[in-house]
């Protein structure tokens, strides 16, 4: 890709939440990577939104208090 | 072939800490939450042969949750109360960015005021500000940003097309970003330039 197919900041800015989340089709995903490379402020920018989404992934919890997990249990053996 | 009383009980109790964590930040309450959880789980065992893929199973049984929540919501919202399911009409106060705010592009490369900020979260300023979410933008925020559901499964799980989840989850980010910035004001977080000028 050369730099006059850059999609520019205003696209790539509109399509970043979803670069983070993984959810654009390949190539437009590949524009904003590209754009990406070339622009510090754009690149920062997706660098604190995928850290922000790291910090709020980071809330899922793998145990449910043993209350919780007693009476799902206690509920099964009746099904 | 439909699953096993045994193979079920395993399936549960593998996620059964993420099931109870969305219900908690669905419902913002333990005793709610703990009720919220059973119920779904006697309502995934009922309609345990419309699970195709036994792979499936995390996305099946958060989609029962999500809608467990939101019949048992409708029942009450048949009684006064303070805040509608849905409402799409756009309560945000314009676009929000915590970054925008933040950033200051000449600064050397080693300072970074808006990882700084991220940096000196805590857990609980992310669930309060989470909480204070409208429910409609929390549900999409909680399936997406704190479970890692894609937006095709969020849209299968609360019934509505990807359009609506994109735009929920797009909303949702930015009352988030708004809430984080005012409680890191209240907790003198903020850096002084960027609150004393922009803020």
């Amino acid at each position: 890709m050369s730099e006059t197919d850059d999609v520019g900041c205003e696209e790539a800015l509109k399509r970043l939440v979803e670069f983070v989340d993984h959810e654009l089709p390949g190539s437009e995903h590949d524009s904003v990577e590209q754009h990406l490379r070339i622009c510090r402020n754009c690149c920062s920018r997706m660098e604190f939104e995928r850290r922000l989404k790291e910090r709020l992934s980071a809330l899922s919890t793998e145990d449910a208090p043993s209350t919780t997990r007693d009476r799902v249990r206690d509920l099964i053996k009746k099904f | 072939m439909t699953i096993s009383k045994e193979a079920f009980e395993t399936q549960v109790l593998a996620i059964l800490g993420r099931l109870d964590g969305v219900a908690r930040r669905l419902t913002r309450n333990e005793a709610d939450a703990e009720d919220l959880v059973a119920e779904s789980i006697t309502r995934a065992w009922r309609a345990r042969a419309s699970l195709a893929d036994s792979g499936a199973f995390r996305a099946w049984i958060f989609r029962i949750l999500s809608n467990t929540f939101i019949s048992e919501r409708r029942k009450t919202l048949a009684r006064p109360r303070e805040e509608p399911l849905v409402d799409e009409s756009g309560d945000e106060e314009g676009a929000f960015s915590i970054f925008e705010r933040l950033h200051q592009p000449f600064l050397l490369w080693f300072a970074n005021p808006e990882q700084e900020f991220l940096d000196k979260l805590l857990r609980e300023d992310l669930d309060r500000a989470i909480a204070a979410l409208p429910e409609h933008y929390r549900v999409v925020v909680v399936l997406a940003d704190v479970e890692g559901l894609t937006y095709g499964e969020i849209a299968e799980a609360l019934d509505v097309p990807v359009g609506t989840v994109r735009s929920r989850l797009a909303r949702g980010r930015n009352a988030l970003q708004r809430t984080l910035w005012t409680v890191a004001r209240d907790h003198g977080l903020q850096m002084p330039r960027a609150a004393g000028t922009r803020g």
